[in-house]
This record gives C-alpha cells, sequence and structure tokens, in this order.
C-alpha cells in the first residue's frame, strides 16, 4: 500500500507491465476459493495430532481473491513467448504446435481422474492407452517392446544404460564404458555416470559424424556401449550408422540411440533397421505434447526382444481374455524408475496425436520439419558460416564467427530477433560448434513466417555491421531488457521474504 | 604479461613460492576466458594435496573450471574473502584473488612447472590452434 | 492434415529455392537400405470428433462414477476451474524451458513463486523449481544428501511408500551405496530403537516419511536427533503435502522432498505428478534440478533467470549434482495457482476439512466390529483399517457398489495381508463412507469365512516388499 502514497511523478507503468509477486498482492483475510460445507463433524487437530503436532500460521503465504489470481497468472503469461506465439525455432526442442484436442481428451473424467492403484478390471480404458501408445511406438521405432515409464528423456537414457548394464551383467561382466560422441546433450554422460558407467568423448569427424577410425580404437571389450543421437545434434545423419552398430556388437558392446531428434525420421526410416538396441523417445518433442515452459515430459524406452526382460516394471500386457494388466511379474526389470505408470497424461496426448495424423501423416509431417529446416539453410548460408556442410534434416547449425569479427555473438543475434517478434534459435549447442546457432523450425511453420524469419536474420546481419550496438545492447522491445546472470548466482535470492 | 616472479601450469594455474610456502592462484588469461566469477569451492585448511589433484573449482554463470595443485602440501590458508567477493579473482587474480596457501611438501616439485615466457608462449600457442 | 500449414504449391516453391525436384532428395543420403520402404501400420487419420470419441470410449471403460477411497501417493482433492483455467493459456503450456529470461518472464516469475510457496510450507530455506515426482524426489533428496555427507550408507523406513523405495534402489544400485530398511512397530511408525543401533554404526542418510505410507506421523523429532547425533542426514519425504497446512514442518529435516500433487494436479492414472525438494539454505550447490533467482535487468528492474546452473548436466555433464533436466513446469505452475487460489486461510480450513473426513470414516468403520485400526500412531487424512482374513472380500462387495475401498497393503507388504489403506480427501462424502461401513457391517456380519484368522499380525521388516 505504500507505493500507492507516493507523489504522482513517480507513477509505475500500467500493473499489466508491472505486476508484483503474488505475495507481496496478499492482504489479510483475502482467500480465492471456497469449500464445501463439511458434512461430518469437525475434528480438533490438537486432539487428533497432538497439540505439540499442530502448526500455526503458515508465515507469508499469501491471501488473494480469484479474480486476483486469475489477473496475476494471465499477466504473467503474457510475459511469455509460446508456440502459440509464434516461430519457435529452438534448435533441439522440437517446438512443433500442440494440438488442442490433445489437451481436451486428457481432461475427460476418467482419463484425468483414474487413481493409478485402481484394480486392472477398472482401469482398462486407461490401460489401453497406455498398450496402444507403446505399440504405435514400437511400430514407430521399429522396436519391439516399449516401457512409457520414464517421466522425462534423461530418465529414459538412465533407464536404457541400467538396461544394458544388467544384460551385459546377465551375460557376465557389465564392463566399465560409454562412448559418447563430442557432439551430444549433456544429459547423455550425466546419465552415465549414475549407471556406474565411466565416459568416454569420442571426437567428431570433420562431416560433423562419428569417426569410425576413432570408434575403431576406443571400443574394446571393456566398453558397455555407444549413446549416439540419430540424427545428432547438428541434424546430421549418421551415414556409417550400420557400420557402427556392427563395431560395436562385434566387441559385444551394445547401441543406444538418444531418440530427442526423432522429429527427423518418424516414417522414413525406423532406429531398428539401424541396429539399435535400446532408443528413448522425447513424448514433449516428437509426439506434442506441450513443454509447459519446462515440462512435464516423457521419456519411453524400445528395445529389442532380447532386453525387453531388463524394462522397468510394470508393463501394461494384453491378456489372452482380452483383458490388459499390468505385469508385476518381471523378475530381470531394472526395477522401477518413476512411482505408478510414468507420465500418463503425457502418453495420452502422444496417442491423440499419432491417431489425428496415420501413417500419412506422421511421414508428412517429417518431410516438412525436414524441407523447413533446409529451405532456412538454403537461405542464410550465405550470411552465416557453416561449419559442417554434410546434408542435414530436421535442423540446421550455423556458427557466429562471421559477426563474432564484429564483436556480437550468437547470443546477442539470438536477443535481438526477440524484437523482431521470434523466439530465438538454440545458442551455443553444440559445444562442438564455437558460437552455435541452432535452428529448428519444425514442421510447424507457415512458408509466409519462414520468410519473415530469414528476413530478420538478414536485418539482423547488416545491423551488425551498421550499428553493432544495437544488437549487442538487445533485445529493446521486453518488459524487461537483459538480466544480470552474474548477480543472480554470486548472491543468490531464491525466494521471496516478507 | 604474466609476471615474472610466478610459476605457471598448462591448466592456467600460478604458483609464488616464498621459502617453504606455496599460494596458488588462476591466471589472467583463466579469468578471462570464464568471465565473471560467481563462485569458488575450496579446500578446509589442513587438507593434504597432492600435485595434480583437483584443489577446488572457479564458477561463472555458465561455466565451470577445475583448479588442480600445481605441487603437493597441506593447506595452510584459504582466501575466504572470495566467499563473498568472487570478483576478486577477476579484478586483481595475482593479489586480492588468491585462492589457497600451502606448506610444500617438496619444494623442488615447482622447478617442473613453466615460467612467465612459457606460459604466455604456451597461451599464445593455444589461441593459434 | 490440420495440423501443416505449409500447401502444396509452398512445398513446391520451396523445393525450387533450394534447387531441389522432391522432398525425397532431402532424404538420400540416408543409405538406402535403412529407409522404410512402406507406409507405418498405424491407426488413423482420425478426425478431431473420432479422436474425442476415442477416448470418451476410454474414459468410460475407466470407471469415472467410482467413488474411491485410494491414497498411497496420489489424492483425489477438488481443483478450483481457475487452475485449469489459467493452465490452458498458450502462453505458458507451449512456452519452453525459459532460457530465454527476456521473454520468459511468467514462467520464472511463477516458479519463483512456486519455490517461495515449497520454502514456506516446508519450513525450509529453499527449494528448486520442482522434479518428476514424489519417488524421484526422494531419491534426488538422498543423492544430494549422499554428496553432501560424501556418504555411503542410507538408511530407509520401510514405512516410506514402497514405490519411492524402488525408484532409489533403481537409482542407487551402482553407486556402490549401502542400503538399509528399517522396520517400523506397532504404532506404525519407524522402528527408534532398531534406527538407535544403526546410526552407532556411523554417519548415515536416512529417509524418511511423514505421514508415512500407513498415513501415520512419524516422530520427526525424536527421528532427526538420532541421526544428527551420529552426524548423519535427515531426508523426509512428504506425500500429501496438504498435511502440512496443519502439521508442524518436520523437525530438524535437512531436506524435505516430496509430491505436490495434492496442489491442483489431477490424480491422471499416476501422472504427471510434480515433485518438490526444499532444503536449508547451506546446501543449495549442491540441490538437483531447476532452480530460479531474483535479479535485476539492465535498467534496475526486479526479473527472474534460471540460475545456478552449473550445477546442472549441461555445463557439468557426467559431474552434473544430477541427470535431471526438465522440471514439471506447468504442474509447479499449477500447484502455485492452486494454493494462490487456497492461500493461508482456505488451505488451513482444507486441512481441517481432510483431517475431519478421515477420523470420521476411520471411527465409524472401527467400530464395525470385525475392524480395528491396525496403528496407533496419529494421522492426517489417511489410516490403516485391519480386518482378519477380510480384506479380500470386502472390497469385492465394495466394489459390486461401485466403491474403490482403498489399497490392500499386502500388495506391498506381504505381513500386511489383512490391512487395507483407506484415504479420506475433502472429497468423500459422508454418504459415501457410512454407505462403506453399512457394507462392513453387512460382510463381517455374515458367516465368516472358515480359514479366518484372528492371530496378531506382527510387522517385521524382514517380508517387507521391495
Amino acid at each position: 500500500m505504500a507505493k500507492m502514497l507516493k507523489p504522482p511523478s513517480s507513477a509505475r507503468p500500467h500493473i499489466t507491465r508491472n505486476e508484483d509477486l503474488i505475495f507481496e498482492l496478499s492482504a489479510p483475510g483475502k482467500v480465492g476459493a471456497d469449500l464445501a460445507p463439511l458434512d461430518v463433524p469437525a475434528a480438533s487437530a490438537a486432539e487428533e495430532l497432538g497439540a505439540e503436532l499442530v502448526r500455526g500460521e503458515i508465515e507469508g503465504f499469501p491471501e488473494v481473491s480469484e479474480l486476483e489470481v486469475i489477473r496475476h497468472f494471465t499477466r504473467l503469461s503474457t510475459w511469455n513467448y509460446g508456440v502459440d506465439t509464434g516461430l519457435y525455432p529452438l534448435g533441439s526442442c522440437t517446438m512443433k504446435y500442440n494440438p488442442r484436442v490433445n489437451e481436451v481428451v486428457a481432461r475427460l473424467e476418467g482419463v484425468a481422474t483414474l487413481h493409478p492403484y485402481a484394480p486392472d478390471e477398472l482401469a482398462q480404458g486407461c490401460l489401453r492407452v497406455l498398450y496402444e501408445t507403446a505399440r504405435c511406438l514400437a511400430e514407430i521405432t521399429g522396436m519391439d517392446a516399449v516401457s512409457l515409464q520414464p517421466a522425462a528423456g534423461a530418465q529414459g537414457e538412465l533407464t536404457g544404460i541400467l538396461m544394458i548394464r544388467a544384460h551385459l551383467a546377465d551375460r557376465g561382466h557389465p564392463r566399465k564404458t560409454i562412448l559418447i560422441p563430442d557432439s551430444a546433450h549433456g544429459t547423455n554422460p550425466a546419465s552415465v555416470a549414475i549407471s556406474g558407467y565411466e565416459v568416454r568423448n569420442l571426437k567428431s569427424n570433420a562431416r560433423g559424424c562419428l569417426d569410425l577410425s576413432e570408434l575403431g580404437r576406443a571400443m574394446t571389450e571393456d566398453v558397455a556401449g555407444l549413446m549416439l543421437t540419430i540424427p545428432n545434434t547438428l541434424g546430421i545423419f549418421e551415414t556409417d550408422i550400420r557400420k557402427i552398430a556392427e563395431l560395436v556388437h562385434a566387441k559385444g558392446g551394445l547401441l543406444y540411440m538418444d531418440g530427442a531428434n526423432m522429429n527427423a525420421l518418424v516414417g522414413v526410416a525406423q532406429p531398428a533397421a539401424f541396429g539399435v538396441d535400446v532408443m528413448h523417445l522425447n513424448l514433449h518433442k516428437t509426439f506434442t505434447t506441450p513443454h509447459g515452459g519446462g515440462g512435464p515430459g516423457s521419456g519411453p524406452v524400445a528395445v529389442r526382444k532380447f532386453l525387453e526382460p531388463y524394462l522397468p516394471s510394470p508393463l501394461v500386457a494384453h491378456g489372452q481374455d482380452g483383458r490388459y494388466f499390468l505385469d508385476f511379474d518381471r523378475a530381470k526389470s531394472i526395477g522401477r524408475v518413476r512411482s505408478f505408470c510414468g507420465n500418463f497424461g503425457m502418453a495420452v496426448r502422444a496417442l491423440a496425436y499419432i491417431l489425428a495424423n496415420g501413417a500419412e501423416g506422421l511421414r508428412q509431417t517429417t518431410e516438412d520439419a525436414v524441407l523447413n529446416a533446409n529451405y532456412v539453410r538454403e537461405r542464410l548460408k550465405d550470411l552465416f558460416a557453416l561449419p559442417y556442410d554434410s546434408p542435414s534434416l530436421h535442423e540446421c547449425v550455423f556458427s557466429d564467427s562471421r559477426q563474432a569479427a564484429k564483436g556480437v555473438r550468437t547470443g546477442d543475434i539470438a536477443k535481438r530477433l526477440i524484437d523482431y517478434g521470434f523466439h530465438p534459435y538454440t545458442t551455443s549447442f553444440p559445444l562442438i560448434v564455437p558460437g552455435a546457432m541452432m535452428i529448428e523450425p519444425t514442421e510447424s511453420a507457415s512458408k509466409a513466417e519462414l520468410d519473415a524469419f530469414i528476413e530478420a536474420m538478414r536485418s539482423i546481419v547488416q545491423e551488425v555491421e551498421e550499428d553493432a550496438e544495437l544488437v549487442l545492447k538487445a533485445p529493446h522491445t521486453t518488459r524487461v531488457t537483459r538480466l544480470d546472470e552474474t548477480a543472480a548466482a554470486r548472491k543468490p535470492v531464491l525466494r521471496w521474504k516478507p | 604479461m604474466y609476471p615474472v616472479e610466478l610459476q605457471y601450469t598448462k591448466d592456467h594455474e600460478w604458483l609464488r613460492v616464498d621459502e617453504s610456502t606455496g599460494t596458488i592462484g588462476i591466471t589472467d588469461h583463466a579469468q578471462k576466458e570464464l568471465g565473471d566469477i560467481v563462485y569458488v569451492e575450496l579446500p578446509k585448511d589442513g587438507e593434504r594435496m597432492t600435485a595434480k589433484e583437483t584443489l577446488g573449482s572457479v564458477e561463472s554463470v555458465k561455466a565451470v573450471s577445475d583448479v588442480y595443485s600445481p605441487v603437493s602440501g597441506q593447506v595452510v590458508a584459504v582466501n575466504s574473502k572470495l566467499q563473498d567477493k568472487p570478483e576478486l579473482i577477476n579484478t586483481d587474480p595475482y593479489g586480492e584473488g588468491w585462492l589457497v596457501r600451502l606448506r610444500l611438501t617438496d619444494p623442488r616439485e615447482a622447478e617442473g612447472l613453466m615460467s612467465s615466457e612459457e606460459y604466455e608462449a604456451y597461451v599464445q600457442g593455444k589461441a593459434a590452434h | 492434415m490440420r495440423y501443416l500449414p505449409l500447401c502444396p504449391a509452398e512445398r513446391a516453391a520451396m523445393l525450387e529455392t533450394m534447387g531441389r525436384r522432391s522432398i525425397q532428395e532431402l532424404f538420400e543420403h540416408i543409405p538406402e537400405p535403412l529407409r522404410l520402404a512402406r507406409p507405418l501400420n498405424l491407426p488413423g487419420p482420425m478426425s478431431e470428433p473420432e479422436i474425442v470419441e476415442f477416448f470418451r470410449r476410454a474414459a468410460r471403460e475407466s470407471s469415472p462414477d467410482y467413488v474411491s477411497f485410494l491414497g498411497a501417493g496420489a489424492y483425489s482433492h477438488y481443483r478450483p476451474v481457475a487452475v485449469d483455467s489459467l493452465l490452458s493459456r498458450g502462453e505458458f503450456f507451449t512456452a519452453y524451458t525459459p532460457y530465454q529470461a527476456e521473454i520468459a518472464q511468467g514462467t520464472l516469475q511463477a516458479m519463483f513463486e512456486f519455490q517461495t510457496l515449497m520454502a514456506q510450507l516446508t519450513g525450509m530455506d529453499v527449494a528448486n523449481a520442482s522434479l518428476y515426482d514424489g519417488s524421484t524426489a526422494a531419491t534426488e533428496g538422498i543423492l544430494m544428501a549422499l554428496r553432501i555427507l560424501r556418504g555411503r550408507r542410507v538408511l530407509v523406513a520401510s514405512s516410506v511408500h514402497p514405490e519411492y523405495r524402488q525408484v532409489l534402489r533403481t537409482y542407487l544400485q551402482h553407486q556402490g551405496v549401502d542400503i538399509q530398511e528399517l522396520p517400523f512397530n506397532g504404532a506404525g511408525q519407524l522402528e527408534l530403537g532398531k534406527l538407535e543401533s544403526e546410526v552407532t554404526r556411523g554417519p548415515a542418510c536416512l529417509l524418511a516419511q511423514s505421514p508415512n505410507f500407513f498415513g501415520v506421523l512419524e516422530p520427526m523429532a525424536e527421528i532427526s536427533a538420532c541421526v544428527h547425533g551420529a552426524r548423519g542426514l535427515v531426508v523426509v519425504a512428504v506425500a500429501e503435502p496438504l498435511s502440512l497446512a496443519l502439521v508442524r514442518p518436520p523437525s530438524g529435516a535437512d531436506i524435505v522432498c516430496g509430491e505436490a500433487q495434492s496442489f491442483g494436479v489431477a490424480v491422471s492414472y499416476g501422472g504427471p505428478f510434480v515433485g518438490f525438494l526444499a532444503a536449508k539454505e547451506q546446501y543449495v550447490r549442491q540441490m538437483p534440478g531447476r532452480i530460479v533467482g531474483e535479479t535485476r535487468d539492465t535498467k534496475g528492474r526486479r526479473g527472474f533467470v534460471l540460475t545456478l546452473a552449473t550445477r546442472e548436466q549441461h555445463i557439468r555433464r557426467e559431474k552434473a549434482t544430477s541427470n535431471i533436466c526438465t522440471n514439471q513446469s506447468l504442474c509447479a505452475l499449477a500447484a502455485t495457482i492452486y494454493l494462490s487460489l487456497l492461500g493461508k486461510r482456505g488451505l488451513k480450513a482444507l486441512a481441517q476439512q481432510n483431517l475431519a473426513k478421515a477420523h470420521y470414516a476411520a471411527r465409524e468403520l472401527a467400530a464395525v466390529p470385525g475392524v480395528s485400526l491396525a496403528f496407533s500412531g496419529r494421522f492426517f487424512n489417511e489410516f490403516t483399517v485391519r480386518v482378519p482374513g477380510r480384506a479380500e472380500e470386502l472390497l469385492a462387495a465394495l466394489r459390486k457398489e461401485e466403491i474403490i475401498g482403498g489399497l490392500p497393503l499386502k500388495r506391498f507388504y506381504t505381513e500386511l495381508s489383512d490391512h487395507l489403506l483407506i484415504a479420506a480427501t475433502e472429497t468423500a462424502r459422508r454418504a459415501d463412507m457410512d454407505r462403506m461401513v453399512r457394507i462392513y457391517r453387512q460382510v463381517l456380519s455374515a458367516n465368516s469365512p472358515s480359514r479366518r484368522e484372528r492371530g496378531q499380525a506382527k510387522p517385521s521388516s524382514e517380508a517387507v516388499a521391495r
């Protein structure tokens, strides 16, 4: 209230541009939800819990009306950029359209309300959704069995590596090392570390692919397997993948595929044909479950037959009587990686997406995603350095090296794109490209929008030449300007305090 | 220019030897590469270090770099000012931005390190790549 | 295909710009034998009405009209309509992780508010921006404690949610860590004597849950004192965080983690849920997962950014504090909206209703001959009854009346074959509880089965399922 007493000269912009924290909006006595009347005798907390265990007021907890909550979060939402807002060419993240019907069916009474411990007989509908989703993903990957339990891509990785380990241990020895190319996402080595393996990094070759001779040297009988993203983080398909698989298998190792980039392959190629033994998918990338500002995701794992016994428990099965059931009888399973059946609601959305498309639609989707990425690549290649010029699929990776000469880096160009109304591409990843600019338009971009994006990039390159400061200080049109990340990390303020 | 009275490692640490104690920090080149330092992790007083062992780490917003002990010894002092002011490493890497002081196990260990001239050539050689 | 914005003419024009004759050329570098020569064998395509009908059928086959007294880590609470209304804003649910802070202030500020709410509720200093669920939060909590302690010993109360324990074992199986499970006593609480003898063997990280899997509040003050006395660390999982509106936060805990599904997230057959993790300030750099921090922009205005990123896998790779990459932002947002709506008074009143409903149900059931409360410990909105020899029969009779009567504990604890875990939140109507009690009376007053056991079931940890 104190701010209202200040003289008008210090008035702030309208509150829609300057929303306080929910705690700061709070005033004693307000409430934003009512409860139904209690239809049983009230209980005394002191009596039932013991006076010493009863909590007083939660200090600082908000007290606001329903309208204030609606306005608060609506205002916050307007400070976000989403796929619904416009082009979101964030490389490696596959920011595609999230169909609205997915959201509707995931909220149906029954689908959204069934308890995970409901007896199987009362859960046939939900079990069928899980079963069908797994079956579709098995067909898309060409693999034999799928678990939907992993809650995200990183958990899928962990699950897959644990399965490799369990299988090798059954064969006599779990081995020591997992090979990972230097272009890989950071979750790969982190997941490997939890699985008790050491990481050995492999250098990429001049084409941006795995170097076969380097792999040949590294692939010993101490190596449990190779973890490969296909197409890789440069958007490049490993054309030697069969040979890679043979090299790994010849030494008794297994091939893990990070399926984060599956949007380049659905309907065009099945990873099983590459010689992949185990892989994960990201339902929040390829299969349109919303990213939600950073989750929930879902990271199903698909395996060849010989690894099926190691899949997390339980697995959804289909009995001879036509009933679906949760199969807990899995002696060789690596165990559980998440409670219940994983992110069920994400499976609902993914299945709705697959059903909407069918085989033909999914293939067309892949083709459009690859077409869009190659179109952008073609039309930007005169402006930016292309460190690897091998053919690429669903994304392309440029480098800022030409602009860096003017002191403008990938992150600056990204910030300036915001002023043009676009979400930036991915900056500084993969690590093997200094000053990386990783662009993945996905299939969810019209030609008009791509052309506008390309024009914006051209315009920024010109600005770099004429007025680098303009780019270096961008964005200029957002509610806040560049934020001081150094101060945030030096003296972390991680919560509001009264 | 790197101070001539110091000795250097390939991992960009510097060492100043005063009789039986050695003071360790990271070089100006290292702090520039990392950018604004936001956090420093250091060993405890009395901890024993062997040469090339991880002594701690230095973090910027988006990078973290392990610091290796150039020599063996026992920690006799750590720069506690860095907990509140890690930016001292940026502003004064050879002075107020020092990290730890060791009682050296074997002062002869320092003989294997680079001189200021050698380190400068090493840094330039790396940049050329 | 209705989701695709390109038309055939545009596709052709784009190919022409690139000097390509067909889209197939863009895939030709994939070796031919690796390319799929047939269409995928998938259902569809389906129109929108067909999709809705497909899932309506699935919903009908998922007993939407049943009354459920299931809890056990997934709680049915009323979700104010404002929650979904706000979550459905595309700016929230179609956004990515807020790496570009200037156009993600909405998500960032909401996560900062979530962190604050979780810290306030748990009585801790700081909280992260969420984890996958309660089971992984408990696991990350223990991994974090092991890092802080540089320890190799974990003690786990067997009264912790069995699935949390299973996930913990999966994650720790190759970490060279010794895991010891500790039994519970007749109160349904961690056996303190056993804990005392275990901690004398050296510092350990303890995982306990309160209210625990049986619904019983653990004596956290005694437990913490015991573990701290041996220089160990205490990690407390909370599966029903609504309890924290009425029950004092776990006394002496170093890390409080758990499941926040109760706060506005649908039960949804077990997911997506939202884990949380809160800790004392000095441990913040050992915390896993995303963290949002407050800072200023170049003009001095308050703003929020992802911070302390050097802990994370994209920078530290195999040395990261966790392999976790994403959080559960949208579910954490649901919790933030929910807690804002309920607020200080609403949440307390809601917790009081839960307490009243569960104690009503417990009292009424325990008054039926042949039924007793299994444990003497205090409980919040969930409790365990003992019905010697009749558990299956009762559940079947209830199911005929479209009631899911609770969770038979023998699923996880072989020695608790006569035990049913029953949750009664504010959504449990008195009429339904009374109906359940009537069915209990009917079943139990009928002839007892010949094999009816009368012996005292004695809890022991040895038989606890893993």
